[in-house]
């Protein structure tokens, strides 16, 4: 069970460094924790102005689309270097259900035409399944697809509710297909949830005869859906490890200024040695996460292994992460004002999303030949 | 010549099969191939440290021997970069090339009975005589391989009158000499793998000393830096170490699996994996020369492993658990943990949280030199070293 593979690259180019940058300040300006939050208790959670500015100044939105369908014909590698900085942000844009998810299935069943709009960012698209199906699982039946269109119910769907055009896996007749649908028309109804995670609400997606447009069918079906799942899961471990990341920093910043007992807390043995086990996972989630994205980006053939390795570790980090910050923030951790629980929320609802850390060492287990 | 030119020509000229091991490690050193990041003239050719694997991987395949480093582990991983660091010119000829051939077997007389992680509270004695010699008195205790050692790196103090960071002196002790007496220290495994050393009157000429007098506190710190990268340090593939060990049994005994200890089995990859490439990711970053902290973490996270996944191979082994190898009394050469069973594994692997630094005082290091958290306070930093109560 040691196979003979490539040495992957753990480490950032320069192009990806630069990226980071110019991410990074971006978000510096127009993504403050203090705008996030009051954005979150307002009728309108997700910074659509900020997507704009995301998509159009620094092209992510078309990130990794081919540069013929006007991408810029980066990389897994790429997305998960943004994916990181969002993270750490937690910025309420829809990133991971748009640009990854929904796009990654496109690309994968050769549906071009969508393309553009979705690179250029002036339309967002959204997989038609609950954020919690893990890669590999049995293609969704919730969706009945009949003579063009589709009836059915999708609960929890990430970034639905800000969705143009919903990605929809039904079962006709023939079996498995992957279909189009535009919101607005007729029979498609998309219902924001109220929802543990305020930075990225899902929404419930449901067709009544609602007209679609097959894009793939049969394996092809069944495979670019599962590419997106594995790609989304992959990359999502890159946004677990911005967020814990910003809850490590922000702790260690906090227990070097608060003072209690006539000394810094950060100078209490009891705690630093909590937060270096915080950091030495956080290092392991970095080579984790780097592992997965350069597995997705070169075709590996360990990409399963890859990514249900980094899921497993880089989900349950992230939640841990968000909940030694809070507890170690004291009072101040449980109030509303501190941003530390929209990263609690945002980890915890990215721990049970595509596939828990369970569900991805059991995926590990038939992978490795450790099956029970 | 590029380096696999020079690789070929050693090969060419002492071609491993007709040649005596120590005459082929001999010549591989004088053709700067030990370590190929050391300087021309002391067994290197003063390239990259990523260049090394190109030549192990290239000598490995004509089948050349190897100077069994887990034998001169000390020597390779502390001795050796402490002397290119701070030695003289004529140290560095006199000690590197036996000591990478594996002619010399080094040791690290630092720890005390009293000096375990506090080790710059150490009491051995170091007085220069009006010749020029030192004289060495004291008792250093949990020396490994001190009983195969022909040289040893020993920390001795040299003025009690300062605080006890400074007045510490570096010195290279010869373990042949009169007055070191090395008594077997009999271990949790029945092996006594470590000794006590005892120094009485030890006379260490001042040329043996490394790095100013009263500055061995710095020297020590780049063997102990040393020390921590040099465990976990190796390129692994993947199921390398304990965990191919325990997954090994795991597929050739179906009998023996349980759903609990599968659960354990399988966080137990994950995380051997996540450790697996975070040294990977290190060694990445060295080789482009930008160290990263993470070398403290590594040490760390190896000992976690080790002792989680060699305690689940006891419960998973079940009755045959309940066995041991062999209690006999030995001082073995190498700590070997695959050539033995599972509970020598278990027992050897408690070490791994406490030699080269506890995993406690390697938390203090990442919290205090990695995230800049404050230290503790301390009461001893400015006393002289002889007015600490003890
Ligand atoms: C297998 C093995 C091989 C060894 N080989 C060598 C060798 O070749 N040469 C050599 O010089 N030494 C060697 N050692 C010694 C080793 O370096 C020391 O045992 C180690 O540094 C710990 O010191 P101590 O045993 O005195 O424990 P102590 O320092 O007495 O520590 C006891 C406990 O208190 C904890 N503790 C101590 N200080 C702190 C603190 N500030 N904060 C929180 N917790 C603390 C420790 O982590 C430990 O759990 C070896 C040890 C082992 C086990």
């Amino acid at each position: 069970m040691t196979p003979d593979l490539p040495t992957p690259d753990l480490l950032y180019s320069e192009v990806e460094e630069e990226l980071r940058a110019s991410v990074r300040s971006l978000l510096d300006h127009h993504c403050r924790p203090n705008a996030v939050l009051a954005r979150c208790e307002g009728d309108q959670p997700y910074d659509l102005a900020l997507w704009a500015t995301l998509a159009g100044q620094l092209g992510l939105a078309g990130l990794a689309v081919p540069e013929e369908h006007g991408g810029a014909g980066a990389g897994p590698r790429e997305v998960a270097v943004v994916l990181e900085e969002l993270g750490r942000r937690v910025a309420p844009v829809p990133y991971l259900g748009s640009a990854v998810l929904a796009t990654t299935a496109l690309i994968a069943c050769g549906a071009a035409e969508a393309l553009p709009e979705l690179a250029s960012g002036t339309r967002r698209a959204a997989l038609a399944v609950p954020f919690t199906t893990a890669p590999g699982a049995a293609f969704p039946t919730a969706v009945t697809a009949e003579a063009g269109t589709l009836t059915g119910r999708v609960t929890s769907v990430a970034d639905g509710s800000v969705a143009d055009l919903l990605v929809v896996p039904a079962i006709g007749t023939d079996g498995p297909g992957l279909y189009a649908v535009e919101v607005g028309g007729a029979g498609v109804e998309v219902v924001r949830r109220t929802s543990l995670d305020l930075t990225r609400p899902v929404a419930d997606v449901i067709l009544a005869g609602a007209a679609a447009r097959r894009l793939a069918e049969a394996e092809t079906a069944v495979a670019a859906l599962d590419r997106a799942l594995l790609t989304g899961a992959g990359l999502l471990a890159s946004e677990q490890l911005g967020v814990a990341e910003w809850c490590l920093t922000t702790t260690v910043a906090y227990l070097k200024e608060r003072r209690q007992f006539a000394r810094p807390l950060g100078s209490f043995q009891a705690l630093k040695h909590r937060l270096a086990d915080l950091w030495l996972e956080t290092v392991g989630a970095r080579a984790a996460a780097r592992y997965a994205a350069d597995a997705l980006a070169s075709g590996s053939p360990d990409a399963a292994v890859a990514v249900a390795l980094a899921q497993s570790h880089c989900g349950a980090l992230a939640v841990r992460a968000a909940e030694e910050c809070i507890q170690l923030h004291g009072g101040i951790g449980m109030t509303w004002e501190h941003p530390a629980h929209l990263y609690l929320k945002r980890a915890k609802a990215d721990q049970l999303a595509l596939g828990t850390p369970g569900f991805h060492r059991a995926a590990l287990a038939e992978l490795v030949a450790l099956g029970a | 010549m590029d380096l696999l030119g020079r690789v070929r020509a050693l090969l060419a000229d002492h071609p491993p099969a007709g040649t005596a091991p120590l005459d082929f490690l001999r010549a591989r050193f004088d053709a700067g191939l030990a370590w190929v990041h050391f300087p021309v003239g002391l067994g290197g050719l003063g390239l990259a440290r990523s260049e090394q694997a190109v030549l192990e991987a290239e000598l490995a395949a004509a089948g050349a021997p190897d100077n069994n480093p887990r034998r001169i582990g000390i020597g390779l991983g502390m001795a050796a970069p402490t002397i290119l660091r701070y030695g003289t010119e004529e140290q560095k000829a006199r000690f590197l090339r036996p000591l990478w051939t594996g002619e010399e077997v080094w040791c690290q007389l630092f720890s005390e009975p009293g000096a375990g992680s506090d080790l710059a509270a150490l009491a051995a004695r170091a007085v220069l005589g009006e010749d020029g010699v030192w004289t060495v008195d004291g008792q250093k205790v949990w020396t490994s391989t001190a009983h195969t050692a022909r040289w040893a790196i020993l920390l001795a103090r040299t003025d009690p009158a300062v605080p006890k960071h400074r007045g510490i002196t570096y010195f290279v002790c010869d373990m042949t000499d009169p007055g070191v007496e090395v008594r077997p220290l009999r271990q949790i495994t029945g092996e006594a793998e470590f000794n006590e050393v005892f120094l009485t009157g030890v006379r260490i000429p001042d040329a043996h000393r490394l790095g100013a007098v009263g500055e061995g506190w710095q020297v020590a710190q780049t063997t102990l830096n040393n020390e921590r990268v040099a465990i976990g340090g190796q390129a692994a593939p993947r199921e390398s170490g304990m965990i191919g060990v325990v997954a090994e049994v795991w597929r050739n005994r179906p009998e023996l699996r349980t759903p609990e200890l599968h659960q354990r089995l399988l966080k137990g990859w994950a995380d051997a994996e996540v450790v697996r490439l975070t040294g990977e990711r290190l060694r990445q970053q060295l080789a482009l020369g930008q160290p990263g902290p993470e070398g403290a973490a590594m040490k760390l996270a190896f000992a976690r492993l080790a002792q989680e996944l060699s305690s689940l191979e006891l419960e998973l082994l079940g009755e045959e658990g309940l066995h041991y190898d062999d209690w006999t009394m030995t001082r073995p050469e190498v700590v070997d943990f695959t050539g033995r069973e599972a509970g020598y594994r278990y027992l050897r692997a408690k070490g791994n949280s406490i030699e080269g630094g506890t995993s406690e005082i390697l938390r203090n290091i990442i919290a205090e030199r990695v995230l800049g958290l404050p230290a503790e306070p301390r009461a001893d930093k400015d006393l002289p070293w002889k007015d600490v109560p003890r």
